[in-house]
């Protein structure tokens, strides 16, 4: 094959695959309505996904929010204004870091978690048993792990960046000596709704395209033990790439 | 009926006709489509030709709530019974009651109790699917299948790697099952000699067809020699030991070829 015909073959399968999870997208925001009755599915895969993804997202705004404060304080003391470190810092985590980081590091866990055990359901033929119960494995397995995940990132997203904040001051304020007053109350006037609009709505978006690229590859995987761990590598490269280029989007719409 | 995947036929003109009442078998080789044709007859599948009637429905043609309606008149038993893996044997057996029906809760509760203790296992209802042995988790199987009164029941390969006691607890209980729950099983197995001791009837399908039809008795002194080869467990015949391929020789001689 040459080496057009390859990159054309290439084209159409990325067409096709494209069109395929829109329309899964499509029927899962149909089947949504209905599945809202039953919430306590919901609630569950919002206590999964959640709970899978709290450790490390606590741990890791944590940290972020250290090197923040070192960075930060390093560079804004060259212009003699280190009492903007917390306005930086929150700025920094609110509008950006929070919900792609939290969205990277939810595609890692939870999205893996995630693809794995609907390709595993899969392949120990519960799709088909259930199918077979005559119950649609996408109404009472898919949406339900849908919905958790677009719920559960924002949240874990506002955990990130509070956690990010207690760590930014911890090295700014207590390590560094900024001044405890001027860093809170700096950035209690420069952070504005629209900020905080700004981070929500991208971990929004974030948390329907990781539990998307998650349930669609699970849903999908090729129903073999090399099938399923296809699925869950391609979960975490495809959320990765995704989330970094509607970063880039989401953030031109906000400027 | 015909059936082909990527243009190779699986079954091209198989005629197969279950008598209602009664556990008809379904026999092979490895390979030859028996799981593929429960697929069809559960509507996994669509026939490419010719109809699969269930019930009197083309269930080829059925699609969504109609296809649904007609399979909650069904029970299936998969090979490695196909538990939930997320919920307790309790929640297991309640599952297909809780989905389609709004029974309340007390009456779920018996309902589950009941089928468990006809499969043996109500002390084991708060069990998860990774405590049991192979032949428990057929077990509950099972009573999931009979939970919502099927008319039909279809077993696929319902004695693969079970335990002699297992073997015989299973079987036994397919029979009462279709006779006292007045039943029209399906099985699949070719596991020729609990077969020719359970089924009524039995067909053994080869070449995508059809190959030898009957009861139990009549098959065991039936002449065809794929059918000798079959049930005599025969390592050559019609069903060749050697999977096609080149000569043996040139091919050891030959620098090329598979490694």
């Amino acid at each position: 094959m040459t080496v057009l015909g390859e990159l054309r073959k290439s084209l159409v399968d990325t067409l096709e695959e494209l069109g395929a999870i829109s329309r899964f997208l499509i029927q899962l925001i149909l089947y949504a309505p209905r599945a809202l009755l039953r919430f306590d599915l919901i609630a569950r895969q919002v206590f999964d996904s959640g709970a899978l993804s709290l450790v490390i997202t606590m741990l890791s705004g944590l940290f972020m929010g250290m090197v923040l404060g070192l960075q930060g304080y390093q560079l804004l003391r060259r212009f003699g204004s280190e009492d903007a470190l917390g306005t930086a810092a929150a700025i920094g985590l609110v509008r950006e870091l929070g919900p792609v980081i939290t969205a990277l590091l939810f595609a890692g866990r939870a999205g893996t978690a995630l693809a794995s055990e609907l390709g595993l359901m899969r392949a120990t033929d519960q799709i088909s048993a259930m199918e077979m119960m005559a119950v649609d494995p996408v109404r009472r397995v898919v949406v339900p792990r849908f919905l958790g995940g677009v719920i559960a990132m924002p949240l874990l997203s506002v955990i990130f960046c509070v956690i990010g904040l207690y760590g930014a001051q911890l090295v700014g304020v207590q390590l560094m000596g900024v001044d405890s007053g001027s860093f809170w109350s700096q950035m209690q006037a420069a952070v504005q709704l629209r900020d905080i609009r700004e981070g929500l709505t991208k971990s929004c978006i974030f948390g329907i395209a990781c539990s998307l690229i998650a349930v669609h590859q699970g849903y999908n995987a090729t129903p073999t033990a090399e099938g399923v761990g296809r699925a869950t590598t391609r979960t975490v490269v495809r959320s990765a790439v995704v989330v970094l280029f509607l970063d880039y989007l989401l953030t031109s719409a906000f400027l | 009926m015909r059936y082909a995947v990527r243009g190779r036929a699986i079954f091209d003109g198989l005629d197969v006709d279950i008598a209602p009442g009664r556990i008809t078998a379904i026999m092979g080789p490895s390979g030859v489509g028996k799981t593929t044709l429960l697929r069809l007859v559960t509507g996994q599948l669509i026939a490419d030709s010719g109809s699969v009637l269930v019930a009197g429905e083309n269930i080829g043609e059925l699609r969504g709530e109609a296809l649904y309606a007609l399979r909650r008149r069904m029970g299936m038993l998969f090979q490695n019974g196909a538990l939930l893996t997320d919920l307790s044997v309790f929640e297991n057996v309640a599952f297909p009651l809780r989905e389609h029906t709004n029974l309340p809760e007390r009456l779920i509760r018996q309902l589950v109790l009941t089928k468990l203790e006809a499969v043996g296992l109500r002390g084991a209802a708060g069990l998860m699917p990774a405590e049991l042995s192979g032949g428990m988790n057929r077990r509950v199987a099972l009573a999931r299948a009979i939970v919502m009164d099927p008319e039909i029941l279809i077993y696929d390969e319902p004695f693969v790697g079970l335990d002699p006691i297992s073997l015989g607890v299973i079987r036994r209980l397919i029979r009462r099952l279709n006779d006292t729950l007045g039943l029209t099983s399906i099985l699949v197995s070719h596991d020729v000699h609990e077969v020719t001791t359970l089924a009524d009837s039995v067909y053994l399908l080869s070449g995508g067809t059809v190959a030898a039809r009957g009861s139990p008795s009549e098959l065991q002194t039936n002449p065809s020699e794929i059918v000798r080869q079959f049930i005599g467990g025969l390592a050559d015949g019609p069903v060749p030991f050697h999977f096609p391929a080149p000569d043996y020789f040139d091919e050891l001689l030959s620098r090329s070829g598979p490694r």
